[in-house]
């Protein structure tokens, strides 16, 4: 199928673009500062010079939403590439040797399952100290056993199939198998799940912010933003909304790529 | 088939009276929609939320603030707190303090008996003040104290080493009985309004009327619960379905989103909020420096941002509400002045600003506010502050006990007695976290201490407080509002300007 007729990547190509484009901007410009604070624009309700409003310290939301976005990509994706790149080839190493490694890698993967997830972030973060660097390692962690999985299963999948054999027959290396024989069939698998583990790490991103050990104040995070409007749900519904629909705009941008990306043949 | 259809139409029609008969059961006026509590009226028992889970359930032992306000419903001293700022009899019935302010004599009060039935005896009372002393340990205040006398069976002196006309306050510490030693924290005996009913680490503490409390008619509640919340959004939420009757520490934002079945009541919190600075590390043991910081943040900014203009602006560290002994000349020494502090930057060595991070406890949500605004106003001057959050325990151990920070926002708090506020700026203190060195500042807190003339006490109180205002000591910012939720059917709550929720003087209207 040509990508002309794939309307789910088009679409999803084109809004994570535009929200990757919207960070990108955020780094260099913001139509006003991210931490200018004024009281007079305490909670200002969304105006044509405010447009997403301001929050509890006056501050211009849809700039610190420019600067969020850039810290919840950064950090997202990240995470997502260190657990799937890590995840992929433990599990294609579990799958493709099996036996003894097989069961200590996937034991291995279930001892990490076993804990709250949060919890083991928190145990890492405190252990290595707070920071985006160690904040993307700790989720990076966390997300490994999801990878392992699907890799592992894919690679059991595509294993015993003909084409496979015929490689193993004609004494091709173990690593030339896996990556022009299996790689290429078990992606489409890898990078879908890849769409929900984003989505995963924004919100495990958002709730280490919250508990002060994810991106520090004044910075901005999607996540954190949202953590931050909880409190002002009523006097100022504005200040969630539009860090949410900034996060839903992402995460439905994502899911549609990854949509299309499984109808590629 | 038919006969099925009808056996269960009527099964049907019977469990539903039955579940309707069960629901109606029991006038209950705040039943209707309302979401209040639906059977504290009926039981006559209230549930209080509270923010920090207690730390000991012995109250000799209990080291926060948060802890005391809740014990301070069990556990009397000789004599006990009032709303008012002062003290009156407990255990006591009466006390005389000696001219030279180096003995206090005491009567006990007759058929005074702790919550399980048994006499407070003269010897219960020596125990629990050597205990007391024991705990406290040098450093303290009762490093003054010698020894209590036992004259007869209803009569004691408690005799010093030095004159100190304050140490009558530290005598409310908890009356306990001997007997009980072994199990302080298992089943603890008090003699206070309400009894030790049951206690769930983690989750809540229940007390239930003392029938024996030596106050005609109080407490009024039969049972109260103790019931800790994990913050304050949790709280607001738990408030409005009903679950909560009374809840402390709301900031202005937050009471706006709590229903109309709840009055807010406007108070302070009785704590020194600000910015503690580490003085004795670079560049902050510079006092321009110090001064500069001063002069660059905007008090009134953080106040009104955060508490909606609600809370009391201070310049030193001691609340407005110790009346007589506050100097309210320290909150006017430093205004907001960028240029000054520009200027003294500059005389400091420091034109260009320097780098330092602020240590922020995660515990209190404006603690955090706060520290953003002061980063914000230091920008202006051309200092750069970074935010450093951390959990509360690992603030703790890091910033107050090893004093291995820059800057630290918290809060810290006092009791009745005035040197209560100032034993953490004395440059031997235990607990001088901010390292703050002034001999000046040690040579007449200690006369203040000594001195038994009440005018020339207060002088020098408030020359201690002029001292740290100089000094810059730390960023003295404010004694927040707080503002508390109480269910509209409650009356008769107080505040106190120590850590006290006192429910005995709480009952439905």
């Amino acid at each position: 199928m040509k990508i002309k007729n794939n309307p789910s990547l088009i679409i999803g190509i084109i809004i994570t673009g535009l929200i990757l484009l919207m960070a990108i901007v955020g780094l260099f410009w913001t139509p006003y500062s991210t931490t200018q604070m004024d009281i007079s624009l305490k909670f200002a309700p969304p105006s044509f010079a405010h447009i997403f409003g301001c929050d509890n310290f006056g501050r211009d939301i849809f700039s610190r939403v420019m600067q969020g976005a850039g810290t919840t990509f950064l950090v997202s994706l990240s995470t997502i590439a260190f657990g799937m790149v890590t995840g992929t080839i433990i599990g294609f190493l579990a799958g493709y040797s099996g036996g003894w490694l097989d069961e200590v890698i996937m034991r291995a993967n279930d001892v990490i399952n076993a804990f709250p997830s949060l919890l083991l972030a928190l145990v890492f973060v405190s252990f290595l100290g707070s920071g985006l660097l160690n904040i993307i390692l700790a989720l990076g962690i966390l997300f490994i056993p999801s990878f392992a999985r699907i890799a592992r299963s894919e690679m059991l999948r595509l294993k015993g199939m003909q084409f496979v054999q015929s490689a193993v027959l004609i004494g091709d290396s173990r690593g030339r198998i896996i990556f022009s024989q299996i790689l290429p069939n078990a992606y489409i698998s890898i990078l879908s799940s890849a769409a929900v583990g984003f989505n995963n790490a924004v919100i495990a991103e958002a709730g280490l912010s919250y508990l002060g050990l994810g991106v520090q104040p004044p910075d901005a995070s999607l996540g954190r933003m949202i953590n931050e409007a909880g409190s002002f749900l009523m006097q100022a519904p504005w200040y969630a909304i539009f860090p949410g629909v900034a996060i839903i705009v992402l995460v439905l941008g994502v899911a549609l790529i990854s949509d299309g990306v499984s109808k590629i043949d | 088939m038919k006969k099925i259809r009808i056996i269960l139409c009527s099964l049907i029609a019977l469990v539903t009276v039955g579940v309707l008969v069960a629901c109606g059961g029991g006038d209950n006026p705040s039943g209707q929609g309302s979401g209040t509590s639906t059977d504290g009226k009926a039981s006559n028992s209230v549930v209080v939320g509270i923010s920090q889970e207690l730390d000991s359930l012995d109250p000799h032992n209990a080291a926060y603030a948060g802890t005391r306000e809740v014990l301070f419903n069990m556990f009397e001293g000789l004599v006990k707190a009032t709303p008012t700022g002062d003290i009156e009899p407990a255990v006591a019935s009466e006390y005389t303090v000696a001219e030279d302010a180096m003995s206090i004599t005491f009567k006990l009060r007759d058929g005074i008996v702790f919550c399980d039935g048994t006499p407070v005896t003269v010897e219960d009372v020596k125990y629990s003040i050597d205990r007391y002393a024991g705990i406290q340990g040098e450093g303290s205040a009762f490093s003054d104290y010698k020894d209590t006398e036992i004259v007869d069976d209803k009569t004691v002196i408690i005799n010093l080493v030095n004159p100190n006309t304050e140490f009558i306050f530290e005598l409310t510490c908890a009356i306990l009985p001997e007997a009980n030693d072994a199990n302080v924290n298992s089943n603890p005996i008090g003699t206070g309004p309400f009894k030790y009913d049951s206690y769930t680490p983690g989750d809540k503490l229940v007390v239930v009327k003392n029938e024996n409390y030596w106050k005609p008619g109080q407490p009024y509640l039969d049972k109260v619960t103790f019931k800790v919340v994990a913050d304050t959004d949790m709280a607001v939420m738990q408030l409005n379905s009903g679950t909560l009757d009374i809840y402390q520490y709301l900031t202005a934002d937050q009471a706006m989103t709590v229903g109309n079945n709840f009055n807010i009541l406007e108070g302070n919190v009785n704590y020194v909020q600000g910015m503690f600075l580490n003085n004795a590390r670079a560049p902050f043991d510079n006092i321009k420096v110090r001064q500069a910081i001063y002069y660059a943040v905007d008090r009134d900014l953080i106040n009104d941002m955060v508490f909606g203009g609600k809370s009391h602006v201070i310049g030193t560290n001691m609340i407005p509400g110790a009346s007589k002994y506050y100097n309210a000349d320290t909150e006017k020494t430093y205004t907001h002045d960028v240029e000054k502090a520009k200027q003294l930057l500059a005389e400091a060595g420091y034109p260009d600003g320097f780098t330092f991070t602020i240590t922020v406890p995660n515990n209190y949500a404006p603690h955090e506010s706060t520290a953003q605004i002061i980063v914000e106003s230091l920008a202006e001057v051309g200092i750069t502050a970074k935010i450093n959050l951390v959990e509360f325990n690992t603030w703790h151990a890091e910033a107050y006990v090893d004093r291995n920070y820059d800057a630290t926002i918290t809060a810290v708090d006092g009791r009745l007695a005035p040197f209560t506020w100032f034993i953490k700026n004395v440059s031997t203190g235990n607990k001088n976290f901010t390292n703050y060195n002034n001999p000046k500042f040690d040579e007449l807190y200690n006369k203040a201490i000594s001195s038994i003339d009440p005018d020339e006490k207060v002088e020098y109180y408030k020359q201690l407080q002029q001292i740290l205002a100089d000094d810059a000591a730390s960023i003295y910012v404010q004694d927040p509002s707080n503002l508390v939720a109480v269910n509209n059917q409650l009356e008769g709550y107080v505040f106190y300007p120590v850590s006290a929720q006192d429910m005995s003087v709480v009952k439905y209207k």
